[in-house]
């Protein structure tokens, strides 16, 4: 069950232009009840973590087909750390070798979704994270 | 009509209602019969289907309006080039797999560039962090053009590089490291892309604004029509519109409204469209739905020889012809059961050949998860080998011509570029629809429709929505990119900076930095830049200080 609305960025970190993959999942995103922001192409980690802290968020989803992955999310994350937003869901996917996907994901990064992923999966997941992190919230208050 | 023809053809009549009416009290499968692009199809066609007089609508390869095919005898003079796109980490890396490629018989190179090429930046630019060699070679100065090409003779391999935004300061460091190796502009051979109209519309590496952009690429058609006779000035390209998920239909026809495009401009500049007409080719993709991209390849040559001709009065029939590279479909692969997409390869590459390309990529298997290894290039390359030398189709021209399903198909899709056409003009041409983010849409659209079809199963894909397999870890070896590269980059281009003369570096950007203000053509200036060992970054710094950034419309 939902409470209120979840609220997502999907963010296209560094120069990579493929933004097919972003575009489609922020509009599944939409159809399955959340507010998503679309951050556009070409942002810094900078840039996106700044957005995700002035919208408030609680999830960021990073989309990237250039092979800098390794490099981006961490680079993300300390930048929402930074601004206080250490707290948001941070997940993504794209052209992710499988070894890297379990590094990123076992360096306590969320779930990744590789090519293929239905976007059913990926709204069902977001879903069940932030029932998860409310159902917590709510028990401490 | 004499007696027995009448007959006859009272009984073909009687045949087909027969024919209809046990299709229709027959039993069929529960699916959507439609094309990828999810046009609805007939289960027969007929000569009810196709309209249009043979000498009209097809005519003979080689002549007006070359539905058939561009060259009278096709592949039985010499087959397609077989051209794999290759490039990653450092220019000495892409090197050797250039020439381990020439080695397996490939007869044209085709250069990949990492994104901060892509996007004007140089290796040791803050943007560039964690992107140098990734997914293309870093070039960022004539010193790496130097060693991308070193050993490999330049008067005879024909090179195609894929670079759209600072294409022409690309081309400017490959004319430069010819006349370094001793050879004359006139003998290279090869193409840019440089078609910076699909950037803002699907692929987005782009580094200024689309009028500044558009006046580049005249400077660099008005260039090469003089002293680089042999290149292909422009890749005019479909293959970014489909992979970001558009149809087949709107592939043809933006492609082609982006063609006419250049061809207005290059008007408008001056230039006389017979000079530089006949240096423009093409570049599609060959995807999944094998008759429909069969039938758009020969849309495409009688699209273009009707409007070169008609409407802007190119008299060289070369100015007419559709000439293409066709690159298999990326966005066809499978990340899951990865051996699989082999097969859909060769299916892809198979359309392509029957629809007459003049080249010819075919993607490697491994292609959703990382680079391409040796081994799944190989097989990539042995794929384009099987068709032209064992399954023997090679040897009749258009062998799909007169079928009247893929005539009624091309049929169909010239119409329907032809709508699009329509209302481009009525937004007020490409540049203005594009700057509407209209065009983007319309891709968009598409790209979220298919998905929607994929996820209720109504579009099958193998191993990922049918005949799913639980899959543990990569079962093939992947390539990786050795992270030293960027700091050898970065070391590189210190060296180069702390060794060239500093002064005259400076002069050379400077007179780019005058000619951005006036007229002079800005293709010299890079050549000069280059000799004097400017950096790409260095070169676009002044091209976004003069013009300014692109920014995207928000169509999200």
């Amino acid at each position: 069950m939902t409470l209120r609305k979840i609220r997502v960025l999907v963010g296209k970190p560094g120069l990579d232009g493929h933004d097919r993959g972003a575009k489609t999942v922020a509009s599944a995103l939409r159809d399955y009840g959340m507010e998503v922001i679309y951050t556009g192409l070409h942002q810094t980690p900078e840039a996106i973590a700044e957005i995700a802290a002035q919208e408030d968020v609680d999830v960021v989803g990073l989309s990237i087909l250039s092979g800098a992955h390794m490099a981006l999310f961490p680079r993300v994350r300390a930048e929402l750390v930074k601004r206080g937003m250490g707290h948001v869901l941070l997940t993504g996917g794209g052209i992710i070798p499988q070894d890297d996907m379990q590094a990123l994901e076992s360096g306590g990064y969320a779930k990744l979704f590789g090519p293929g992923t239905p976007t059913e999966a990926i709204a069902k997941w977001i879903q069940g994270e932030m029932e998860k992190r409310w159902k917590a919230e709510g028990a401490q208050s | 009509m004499n007696n027995d023809a009448r007959q006859s053809n009272v009984q073909s009549i009687d045949a087909r209602a027969l024919w209809q009416q046990e299709f229709d009290a027959a039993k069929k499968r529960g699916i959507e019969f439609t094309s990828l692009s999810g046009a609805p199809l007939q289960p027969l066609y007929g000569p009810e289907d196709v309209q249009g007089e043979f000498e009209s609508q097809l005519g003979y390869p080689g002549s007006f309006p070359y539905t058939r095919g561009v060259h009278p005898t096709m592949y039985r003079s010499r087959l397609w080039t077989m051209r794999q796109f290759a490039g990653f980490g450092s220019a000495r890396q892409t090197n050797e797999r250039f020439k381990f490629l020439l080695a397996h018989g490939q007869t044209g190179l085709s250069t990949a560039f990492d994104f901060p090429t892509l996007m004007g930046y140089d290796s040791d630019h803050a943007h560039s962090l964690g992107e140098v060699g990734q997914v293309g070679v870093a070039i960022s100065s004539l010193a790496d053009m130097e060693v991308l090409m070193g050993g490999i003779p330049m008067a005879e391999v024909s090179t195609s590089m894929t670079i759209n935004g600072p294409a022409p300061i690309l081309l400017a460091f490959y004319i430069a490291c010819g006349e370094r190796q001793g050879v004359d502009p006139k003998l290279l051979r090869g193409t840019v892309q440089n078609d910076i109209l699909k950037e803002y519309q699907a692929q987005h590496a782009w580094l200024i604004p689309a009028e500044p952009a558009l006046r580049m690429i005249t400077d660099v058609m008005g260039h090469c029509a003089k002293h680089v006779p042999q290149w292909n000035t422009i890749s005019i390209s479909g293959y970014h519109i489909r992979e970001a998920g558009s149809t087949a239909a709107q592939e043809l026809a933006f492609t082609l409204a982006n063609g006419m495009e250049y061809v207005r401009r290059g008007k408008a500049a001056g230039l006389d469209v017979d000079e530089f007409a006949p240096r423009l080719s093409f570049f599609f993709d060959s995807h999944l739905d094998f008759f429909e991209e069969i039938a758009k390849f020969r849309a495409a040559r009688r699209i273009w020889a009707r409007k070169l001709r008609d409407t802007f009065g190119a008299k060289d029939p070369r100015s007419w012809m559709v000439r293409f590279h066709t690159q298999t479909a990326g966005v066809s692969l499978t990340a899951q059961q990865p051996e699989n997409n082999i097969v859909r390869t060769a299916f892809e590459a198979l359309a392509a050949v029957l629809g007459g390309t003049q080249s010819l990529h075919t993607n490697s298997m491994d292609e959703t998860l990382s680079l391409p290894t040796e081994k799944a290039v190989k097989i990539a390359l042995r794929t384009q080998q099987v068709i032209a030398e064992e399954i023997e189709v090679a040897h009749v021209i258009d062998p799909l011509g007169g079928s009247y399903y893929v005539e009624a198909l091309t049929n169909r899709l010239e119409a329907e570029a032809e709508r699009y056409f329509a209302e481009i003009e009525r937004r007020g041409g490409v540049v203005a629809a594009t700057e509407q983010g209209y065009i983007q849409k319309e891709i968009h659209r598409s790209a979220i429709a298919y998905q929607a079809a994929v996820e209720r199963g109504s579009k099958k894909v193998v191993g990922v929505n049918c005949y799913v397999e639980d899959e543990k870890g990569p079962t093939i070896e992947l390539h990786k990119i050795d992270p030293a590269v960027e700091r050898e980059q970065q070391q590189r281009l210190a060296e180069l900076r702390r060794k060239r003369d500093a002064a005259k570096a400076k002069r050379a950007l400077d007179d780019i930095r005058d000619a951005c203000k006036g007229q002079d053509n800005l293709l010299e200036r890079f050549i000069a830049a280059a000799h004097a060992d400017c950096t790409l970054g260095e070169i676009a710094d002044v091209l976004r200080a003069e013009f300014g950034h692109y920014k995207e419309p928000k169509i999200l």
